[in-house]
């Protein structure tokens, strides 16, 4: 889109500038939107399982505005800040996570071709930022001057830490399959009927699916694995110190979390923006017939993706209120003496799997015809060396 | 075995200690002499027939009686009594065992009477003589922790005393 | 520059010892309990429990005012349970005094315990998920315990501190269609505890978090004075209903229920339904604490119909309470009650008047608590609340 603005006469600069200031807000009102919103549906959802109602009173019936109202609530909350704290790191910290969190959304695609950075290396590049948020946390227990929020910092460092090995390795997997870490490439993959989906690309892969989503519950910090929070144990663990506006940063970066995670399972293993039918090509809603009918194609695509995605925070909350938490110990033996075990052996199997059937057991398309596919516009913003 | 056989055979065993006992009433009890407490404690608990293995309560009561008209009319003597009630889930039999203490040793206001600790027999005494300590004014020689335990640390005074008054503030808080 | 030793280095790395002070406000103490902790990572090596933070001297009100006058008092000590608090003090004055009350009360009185029990231990097992971090059964169980204190409520007109039962009897009979609804909430309940072991007692998490934690052998728990639930957790078939002294015991004398303990390597089991011990469970663990207060439940239920079915069975007067200023015999009387969280003593010294000499509580969560420092030495911090949890301690009983 800045080339074709370039064509205008824009200066290079003001235009490459200005889209991606406008991509950053596009991808923040989504963030918080879906923070937003999750907040409100955890709230329902949790109200619902414990048979209550939930939020009933601000904005209807459903309390649709509960979050406004708990935003507005937030920020006029009094800023407390411990005397002994480290001024300078207790103000970053919150923001360190956001930032990590906000982050991986640029190179995450929504639809085919709809994504800020169409990265070549966007599966590692999400791993890598991902990792950040765990430094927020730390500098947040550090610095908030108590001791729970220092067990809640050593808790995440811990565990984070831990569960990035199987979580990269369950990524790995899809990703050895695509032959590819772009991820519009790996989505369009699986284009087509439901059965394309990675998911069921082998038994194996089934199977590293759920080590992936225990994973992502560990690597989120959401129950059964929240730790670092722990209010039973830890009174609020690394948030034990923060209040108001700087709280709800966090609270932003962990629903910001939890949705990218969910997405890139969306990606990875749920057929990304293809669903179980394609609807999309039935219709004829592509690009090759026209470009407004492949734009609303793509807008499905962007549906069926962000739906995907809220099964997967669902199912998150979902769990949340249904267990109790698991011990430190605990944890780290899921993650050491399972998960890991368990997604290395999912590699080996998917590895040979492919090896041995390497068209799989249905027809499949290779990655760079996927690649082919994508419409030439999407393309355009890809870093330079890989501009067609 | 029933109270009485209790209490004669403790008679047996260690005859002067025991100083008074009785039957008849609601909770059979016996006294025995403060110096003679651990010894008997142990017996109790440790003789087979006995078997005294569970510890319910102690208890101190304060005989005085601050009203000195009324105070003419009483039959006893100002006095502090602790209460053990102790019984045996083995042979389901119970008694109490009575301590008469004087509210200060040798006289002397602000020194606590002083009776040796069954924790080391029964670990649940513990807590029950903390609280005695507190709240009743009684040391217990060879307790393992003998701290206040339902006051503050820095409080004045047994409440449970009869003649105790309430301070009129603690740190600048009203108490009265 | 000063060249420093590798393995000066390695040797001056060593790890602290943390004093943690987990308390007074603590999610998870229930209540004010303060326990210095002290730990090594996340290794607890000690603790040590502070209490009295709501000590609200209820032994010497006590002694300026009369029996009756204090059986509010009796309320607000265990208020999960007070019904049975007042069940309590009431019989310790009713022995001193040698009250027999009419088999009507009688009846009245088990019921409202048996549903009390039912309340506490609901409360119990809906905060004990909430210390394992489980918010949902919280709820179920105080959506079950709400119907009872609706109950209460038409009864006496209380939801927390009745003052219901008095020397002498009752303060008033139970309204007319109380106990259709007493049976509704029964029937209601049965079908909620298959729920209630679905997520708490027989799921694979709590199982894990609360199986061989905090094991308390029967001996310490004797040689500390436990008892209910926390002693019949350890095995001890111990429960003053059947064991107490003939006041007590003649209260349930012709009724039919078992005392749930594990003996003999099994649980009594009358009905089919309860979750089967799961093997990794230490026999006094905090998930047979647990698991005692689930089935007492049951228990309960059964000791309600049957009180129920007696108490239409029988009629005659309901007990006159004593005068507020009643003048007491001289003497003094002890009497334990099996409360829902263990023996509840009552110790009563008259001189004669109306007003006590002195009045004492043995509480049985005092006892109960006692035992943390024994149980939790070398946990993890996060058993701290399972174990404490499993104790179920409410503070207002401790503190007095």
């Amino acid at each position: 889109m800045a080339d074709y603005l370039v064509q205008f006469g824009l200066p290079v600069w003001l235009a490459y500038g200005g889209v991606a200031l406008m991509q950053c807000l596009i991808l923040l009102t989504i963030m918080m939107f879906a923070a937003a919103t999750f907040t409100w549906m955890e709230r329902k959802v949790s109200g619902r399982i414990q048979d209550r109602l939930g939020p009933t009173r601000v904005g209807g019936r459903f309390g649709w505005l509960q979050s406004p109202a708990d935003g507005i609530k937030l920020l006029c909350k009094e800023d407390l800040m411990p005397a002994q704290a480290d001024k300078i790191l207790f103000r970053l910290a919150p923001y360190i996570s956001f930032c990590a969190s906000f982050c991986v959304f640029l190179a995450l695609p929504f639809s085919n071709g709809w994504v800020a950075q169409q990265l070549n290396v966007a599966a590692f590049f999400i791993l890598a930022i991902a990792g950040l948020e765990v430094f927020g946390v730390i500098t947040a227990g550090y610095a908030s001057a108590s001791k729970w929020s220092l067990y809640g910092a050593m808790r995440e460092a811990a565990q984070v830490v831990s569960y990035e090995v199987p979580f990269g390795i369950c990524v790995l997997i899809p990703v050895m399959v695509a032959g590819t870490l772009d991820l519009v490439a790996i989505g369009n993959m699986q284009q087509g009927w439901g059965i394309n989906w990675m998911i069921f690309h082998s038994p194996f892969m089934f199977v590293t699916f759920f080590i992936y989503l225990t994973c992502a519950v560990a690597s989120t910090n959401r129950a059964p694995f929240d730790l670092a929070e722990a209010e039973s144990e830890l009174v609020a663990g690394f948030l034990t110190e923060y209040s108001g506006f700087r709280w709800s940063v966090f609270f932003m970066a962990e629903y910001g979390s939890m949705t990218a995670v969910s997405g890139l399972a969306a990606i990875l293993f749920l057929g990304g923006w293809h669903g179980p039918i394609p609807i999309a090509d039935l219709l004829g809603l592509t690009y090759s017939n026209h470009a407004i009918l492949g734009w609303f194609g793509e807008l499905l695509g962007a549906c069926n993706f962000l739906f995907k995605a809220f099964l997967g925070v669902t199912f998150m909350m979902w769990l949340r209120w249904t267990l109790p938490r698991l011990r430190i110990d605990q944890v780290m033996t899921t993650c050491l003496k399972y998960c890991i075990p368990l997604a290395a052996a999912m590699f080996v199997g998917v590895m040979l799997w492919t090896y041995a059937l390497p068209g799989g057991i249905l027809p499949r398309k290779t990655p760079m015809a996927a690649v082919a596919e994508a419409p030439a516009w999407t393309t355009v913003e890809t870093p330079g060396g890989d501009r067609p | 075995m029933n109270a009485t056989e209790i209490i004669d055979r403790l008679k047996q065993r260690f005859g002067d200690r025991i100083l008074r006992s009785d039957t008849d009433c609601l909770d059979p009890w016996l006294e025995i002499a403060a110096d003679g407490l651990h010894e008997i404690c142990r017996f109790l608990r440790d003789d087979p027939d006995m078997r005294f293995d569970y510890l319910h309560c102690v208890s101190g009561v304060d005989y005085v009686e601050p009203d000195p008209k009324k105070a003419k009319k009483t039959d006893w003597q100002p006095h502090l009594e602790l209460l053990y009630h102790l019984s045996s889930m083995q042979h389901r039999h119970r008694i109490v065992l009575r301590v008469v203490l004087p509210r200060w040793r040798d006289g002397v206001h602000g020194r606590l009477p002083e009776v040796s600790s069954v924790a080391d027999l029964w670990p649940t005494a513990n807590w029950h003589e903390r609280e005695v300590y507190d709240l009743c004014g009684v040391a217990f020689a060879g307790h393992p922790d003998l701290r206040r335990i339902l006051c503050p640390e820095d409080w004045v005074g047994h409440p449970l005393r009869k003649d105790y008054e309430t301070p009129q503030e603690y740190h600048g808080i009203r108490v009265k | 520059m000063e060249r420093v030793d590798p393995e000066l280095v390695e040797f001056d790395v060593r790890t602290d010892e943390m004093l943690i002070n987990m308390g007074p406000q603590h999610p998870s103490t229930h209540g004010v309990l303060r326990l210095v902790l002290r730990t090594d990572g996340e290794v607890v090596t000690d603790v040590v429990p502070h209490i009295g933070y709501l000590h609200r001297c209820a032994e010497k009100i006590g002694e300026k005012i009369s029996p009756r006058q204090w059986i509010p008092y009796t309320d607000r000590m265990d208020y999960l349970a007070g019904m049975n608090m007042n069940l309590g003090w009431a019989m310790t004055v009713e022995k001193l005094m040698d009250l027999e009350i009419p088999d009507r009360a009688r009846h009245v009185r088990v019921m409202v315990c048996e549903l009390n029990r039912i309340a506490s231990h609901l409360v119990a097992a809906g905060t004990y998920g909430l210390d394992l971090g489980s918010f949902t059964p919280f709820l179920y169980c105080f959506r079950e315990r709400e119907k009872i204190l609706d109950l209460f409520e038409e009864v006496c007109g209380a939801r927390l501190t009745y003052s219901f039962i008095t020397m002498g009897g009752v303060t008033g009979d139970l309204p007319p269609g109380w106990l259709d609804r007493c049976e509704r909430f029964l029937r209601e309940f049965e079908e909620v505890i298959p729920e209630l072991h679905a997520v708490l007692t027989s799921n694979e998490i709590f199982v894990r978090r609360t199986a061989g934690v905090g094991v308390l052998t029967p001996e310490t728990a004797i040689a500390y004075g436990c008892s209910g639930p926390v002693l019949r957790g350890s095995g001890v078939k111990w429960d003053l209903r059947r064991d107490g002294e003939p006041r007590v015991t003649r209260m349930y004398e012709d009724y039919d229920f078992e005392i749930i303990a594990q003996h003999e390597g099994s649980y009594p089991q009358d009905r089919d339904d309860y979750p089967p011990v799961p093997p990794e469970a230490v026999l006094g663990d905090s998930w047979h604490r647990f698991y005692v207060r689930m089935i007492e439940c049951v228990q309960s239920i059964r000791l309600i119909r049957q009180a129920m079915a007696k108490y239409q069975g029988c009629d005659g007067p309901i007990g006159e309470p004593i005068k507020l200023t009643q003048k007491l015999p001289k003497g003094e009387a002890y009497l334990e009650t099996e409360a829902p969280k263990g023996q509840m003593g009552f110790m009563v010294v008259s001189d004669g008047t109306a007003i006590p000499w002195r009045v004492r509580a043995r509480s049985s969560c005092f006892c109960n608590l006692s035992v943390t420092s024994e149980i939790c030495r070398g946990c993890l911090l996060a058993d701290i609340p399972a174990i404490v949890g499993s104790l179920d301690i409410v503070l207002g009983e401790i503190d007095r």
